[in-house]
């Protein structure tokens, strides 16, 4: 696609150019070593597995993703940079493919980085490393998950902050959709066939069925399919709000 | 053929028209003068020109190819510094202008070549891996300026090119434009008078959406729709026409 290419590049060199990509890969990582040892008693469970590890890889991502996907497109509004890109003969599907890309491959970056996990792990015991690969996949497609809801997010909107809260509202729901908080606002009135709907929506379910160690296909299609629609409205919100 | 045609250009945004039916042809060799008060729809049409927003009604052409239906042709054509000649702050001149030269295809030597051409013509050689944060505003500016002309474009559409610079700066970007201009079409938005005189062959002068008047050098001075300015006095004839003009809001409640 047109564009795709350039953007990616730009945006992805751009992380690196500035102190965001090293203070989001540190915090990053100083939280899943806090959550993984403190909050998820990693040697006290005693076994050789990545579990403590992954639990609580969604409620990192509720914060630390909206964090990178907040300037995505509030930022090339707020500047007039947008104006400046949208008249370059690049599509508008390409360049929000390319930003898109270009953020899920930094997340791809930091989660690569917490490698000493897995080696920890396998230096203390014998774990399944088919298991381990599996959390890793899933984690990684999760994050793209939030990612595209917080892209669409920062394209309502020139202010990052706003960005942000919405981003992290709009993950929230997502998280936590199959959880009582969500379901039961509907169990009252709705049909059961929506509340199951509204329930299959949520990210923990599929993401703890990905690391469960069995990478079912409808997982993988569920995230695939979540992040091409929110892209989708991505592409919208930046063509209707364009003028203003 | 003209190398940009504007017929019947309408934006309104809700109840405002912020255009309001413009036409005007722009031929290769010419620098056209895009007169207006503050507000008055000048960076709108060049918003629509460039594709950047679509306009209510009308249409625009480059090269014979119309801007809503081929965008990509449209755009690879024109060369747009859009208001405020917006960069990414946080990267170099060098690194912002791969960019650009990567968004339209430029490859290998050419890339390189076109890269040195834009950089040698605004003259930011020297400040190349400085971040674009810590330049002046005139440096800013060039910067801009590079990208709008880095693939040689036959079309050049500037919104305020010389707003905010100091007086030298202003007399080498009205050089650049000179310089470039028998080659290409060139629209240049600005209030500023004297640039018309220094550097267009024509001008049109808008008001509240409207074109109101179009003019050209003549001998010993300008003519403006029905006004004659003589060297440096534009500026009455320019209030004449822009405080008589007809509000389209007034009209349109």
């Amino acid at each position: 696609m047109q564009g795709t290419g350039a953007v990616f590049k730009r945006e992805f060199q751009g992380y690196f150019a500035t102190p965001v990509a090293y203070v989001f890969i540190c915090i990053f990582l100083f939280c899943t070593g806090i959550f993984t040892f403190y909050v998820g008693n990693f040697f006290a469970r005693g076994q050789a597995d990545l579990k403590a590890f992954f639990t609580f890889h969604p409620w990192l991502y509720l914060f630390l993703i909206p964090a990178i996907s907040m300037r995505l497109w509030a930022e090339e509004r707020k500047s007039g940079t947008i104006e400046l890109l949208m008249s370059l003969p690049v599509s508008l599907a390409g360049v929000v493919l390319g930003k898109f890309l270009a953020a899920w491959l930094f997340t791809g970056v930091a989660l690569v980085l917490t490698f000493p996990m897995w080696i920890t792990v396998a230096y203390l015991g014998d774990p399944d490393h088919g298991v381990i690969l599996a959390g890793y996949i899933g984690s990684f497609f999760m994050a793209g998950g939030y990612l595209a809801i917080g892209a669409c997010m920062s394209a309502l909107t020139r202010n990052q902050v706003i960005a942000f809260v919405l981003s992290v509202v709009v993950c929230f729901l997502f998280t936590v959709s199959g959880a009582p908080i969500v379901l039961d606002f509907f169990a009252g009135w709705a049909p059961q066939i929506l509340v199951e709907a509204i329930a299959s929506f949520s990210f923990l379910r599929h993401f703890n069925a990905i690391t469960e160690g069995v990478i079912d296909l409808r997982d993988v299609v569920f995230f695939v399919s979540l992040i091409a629609l929110w892209l989708f409205a991505n592409a919208i919100a930046v063509e209707m709000r364009k003028a203003g | 053929m003209s190398l940009l045609e504007i017929r019947g250009l309408s934006k309104r945004f809700g109840p405002i028209t912020a255009v309001d039916n413009v036409s005007f042809k722009v031929d290769q060799g010419e620098v056209l003068g895009f007169l207006g008060p503050n507000g008055a729809g000048k960076s709108t049409t060049m918003k629509m020109i460039a594709g950047f927003i679509s306009p209510s009604a009308g249409g625009v052409s480059v090269l014979g190819e119309d801007v809503a239906e081929a965008p990509l042709k449209t755009k690879a054509a024109i060369g747009y510094l859009p208001e405020g000649a917006p960069t990414y702050p946080d990267m170099t001149p060098r690194g912002f202008l791969e960019f650009v030269a990567d968004a339209r295809g430029l490859k290998g030597p050419e890339r390189k070549a076109r890269i040195d051409y834009a950089v040698e013509h605004v003259d930011i050689g020297h400040v190349l891996d400085q971040s674009i944060d810590t330049l002046s505003k005139g440096y800013k500016r060039r910067v801009g300026l590079a990208q709008a002309i880095l693939h040689d474009p036959p079309v050049l559409i500037l919104d305020e090119p010389t707003d905010g610079l100091d007086p030298n700066q202003k007399h080498e970007v009205r050089e650049l434009i000179r310089r470039m201009a028998p080659g290409k079409a060139i629209v240049i938005s600005t209030h500023i008078l004297e640039e018309v005189e220094a550097v267009c062959t024509r001008a049109i002068v808008i008001a509240r959406g409207r074109l109101l008047a179009e003019g050209h050098p003549v001998e010993g001075g300008w003519q403006l729709g029905e006004h004659f300015a003589e060297p440096g006095r534009l500026d009455a004839v320019f209030r004449a026409i822009t405080m008589g003009a007809p509000s389209s809001a007034q009209e349109a409640a």
